[in-house]
């Protein structure tokens, strides 16, 4: 299991790398392995609004249909079309896979680092 | 073997009679210049190939069919029997009313008897299946927050203590779902709710099903429906839950406004496998004239004459289907009815709650139980965290061992609280036989997961397929036949 420590986190399980100011998102991959295969991702649109706490994309795995919350709140500069025919990327390198990119940054949410997240994700067990 | 690949050109069954109308040549835009590709075979080939795909499938009447929240009951065949009869099946929907007033009584007694049962008004047999039924109740609601002037009402909230289906029929519906979780008991969290109800005019209304998708009874049920309808919204009853419940407990006396009732689940009329399925929707008073299709009436309103009819709702919404349904379901829902009588309905859901605990209290040394309820009503939620975690055997790998068994698995990864579950309905129409042997089946695959659980990631093993790669499924779907 990888907790990448340039990541910051969000306790719904996303990993947020924040770029000058931009900021890219993903999931962890502690969220990847208890969702299970992914076989489907729905993304949202260059220049759509997302909001810190509101979900931006889904995933489906053979077992149920995910929300992907934003922990950011901002403007989607780039979308990793990539894994819309590919959503098994996001299973083999849950970091390398990532879902958007986020300009124009109003908000965040509270964010955690790679330790604490690890911690958590331990106490959720 | 597929039956296009059984095909041969030539091949048929010339049993149409020669035409003895004028043929009409259709103009040369409309005829179409591809070939039509339809499989070529001789009856007896087409009649095995049937039969034999029917030995490939498991239904209820090949074995134990736990599948949780679906009701997989034994349906009678005295059902079938009554269904066949020629005054049902020889009609046409548009015949005159005085000549069909069997029909008419059928539609009419099976509208009473559901009014009893639910505690509601008036049903309307026209929803095809039970997320149909869903959808002409968020109609209705719909329906009555435009009336009174409020078109701003379109958030509905479905905890997810809810049916499976609720959320996508609420968007259907045009209306923006919001959850509730639930609290750590498997119900609805009452403060929560409060929190997004409180003042809230947007609020369209609640779905629900109690007793509940984890089997678990809401005692504030009443305090539920309350919060709601002090916001100004209704509150809709998903029947899935019913079979628990019939004859002893009212979704009308629960404070809910309208209901959806699956008749291929909770009246024994078959289901899986196409059914047909047919979601008859409840409603109070205040609903009524907004009901979809027509309703059965005393006089008609043409004759003048005091025979059966059919009636619009002052307001209706319209059609949900053509006509009045999937009417032959109705009448075997109701020989069912009529069979048990007002003894046996209230008995069938006591067995049905008695069988799901009887297997519950037998299994919870081996399976955790998700809520660690003390009793369940119809149906119970088993959490394989710990196996998954201890030996790697997953729900899924234990829904695999159960067909080498013989046994149709419970319904898997559902409610999606419950991380590793397999949620079983037995049905009170199972004997304690069947019932003792299911469980015996259950403790040997645990056992078996602690023993060997490479037997079980590699199950099934005697079934026509054995184990399925879904996820490539899921990822590259194949859905047609690819002709050369």
């Amino acid at each position: 299991m990888e907790f990448k420590k340039e990541a910051l986190y969000a306790k719904s399980h996303e990993w947020v790398i924040f770029d000058g100011d931009e900021a890219t998102i993903g999931i962890s991959d502690y969220a990847q392995s208890e969702l299970g295969d992914l076989v489907f991702v729905n993304l949202p649109e260059e220049g759509d609004e997302v909001e810190v706490g509101e979900s931006f994309a889904d995933v489906e795995s053979v077992k149920a249909v995910s929300d992907i919350y934003s922990p950011v709140t901002g403007v989607v500069a780039e979308i990793n079309e990539e894994l819309l025919d590919a959503p098994e990327k996001i299973n083999e390198d849950a970091f390398g896979a990532w879902f958007i990119k986020v300009k124009d940054i109003t908000d965040k949410a509270e964010l955690i680092s790679a330790e604490e997240y690890e911690a958590f994700c331990e106490s959720e067990e | 073997m597929l039956v296009f690949e059984k095909s041969r050109p030539g091949r048929g069954v010339s049993a149409l009679p020669e035409c003895d109308v004028e043929i009409l040549k259709p103009e040369e835009k409309d005829i179409r210049t591809s070939e039509l590709h339809l499989p070529e075979m001789a009856e007896v080939d087409l009649s095995r190939h049937y039969t034999e795909l029917a030995k490939k499938a498991h239904g209820v009447n090949d074995g134990f069919y736990p599948l949780g929240s679906c009701t997989m009951k034994y349906n009678p065949r005295v059902n079938e029997k009554i269904a066949a009869l020629p005054g049902f099946t020889d009609v046409h929907p548009l015949q005159p009313v005085s000549t069909v007033q069997g029909c008419l009584r059928v539609i009419k007694e099976t509208s009473e008897a559901l009014c009893e049962i639910t505690g509601m008004n008036q049903f309307t047999m026209q929803p095809a299946a039970g997320a149909h039924g869903e959808f002409t109740g968020l109609l209705l609601i719909k329906a009555y927050h435009l009336a009174n002037g409020e078109p701003q009402r379109t958030k509905i909230i479905v905890p997810d203590s809810a049916h499976g289906t609720n959320p996508a029929s609420a968007v259907m519906a045009g209306m923006e779902v919001i959850n509730v979780d639930s609290t750590d008991k498997g119900l609805v969290d009452l403060d929560k709710l409060r929190e997004v109800c409180e003042g809230n005019d947007q609020i369209a209304g609640l779905m629900l099903t109690n007793p509940n998708t984890a089997g678990l009874f809401d005692p504030n049920i009443k305090e539920i429906t309350d919060i709601i309808h002090e916001c100004g919204g209704q509150c809709y009853y998903d029947g899935a839950n019913l079979n628990a419940v019939m004859g002893w407990a009212r979704p009308g006396d629960m404070g809910f406004d309208c209901v959806h009732l699956n008749l291929h689940k909770t009246f024994s009329t078959p289901h899986g496998g196409g059914g047909p399925g047919s979601g008859p929707v409840g409603c109070k008073e205040h609903l009524a004239k907004f009901m979809p299709g027509v309703k059965v009436v005393d006089k008609d309103a043409h004759s003048g004459k005091d025979i059966l009819s059919f009636a619009k709702a002052e307001e209706s919404l319209g059609e949900m289907k053509s006509f009045y349904g999937n009417f032959l379901v109705v009448v075997k829902a109701l020989t069912y009815i009529k069979m048990l009588g007002k003894e046996g309905i209230p008995e069938a859901s006591k067995n049905a709650v008695l069988n799901a605990n009887y297997m519950m209290q037998k299994l919870k040394g081996a399976y955790d139980m998700a809520f660690e309820p003390e009793v369940c009503m119809h149906e119970f939620v088993m959490d394989l965290s710990r196996q998954a975690k201890e030996t790697g055997v997953t729900a899924m790998d234990i829904a695999k061992g159960l067909l080498d068994n013989n046994i149709h698995p419970p319904t898997m990864y559902f409610p999606l609280t419950v991380h590793e579950a397999l949620m079983a309905e037995p049905c009170e129409t199972e004997s304690k036989e069947t019932l003792d042997d299911a469980i015996n089946v259950f403790l040997e695959l645990n056992d078996l997961a602690y023993s060997d659980p490479e037997k079980l990631h590699q199950a099934p093993v005697k079934t026509p397929v054995t184990r399925l790669d879904e996820v490539g499924a899921a990822r590259h779907p194949v859905l047609k036949y690819e002709f050369e």
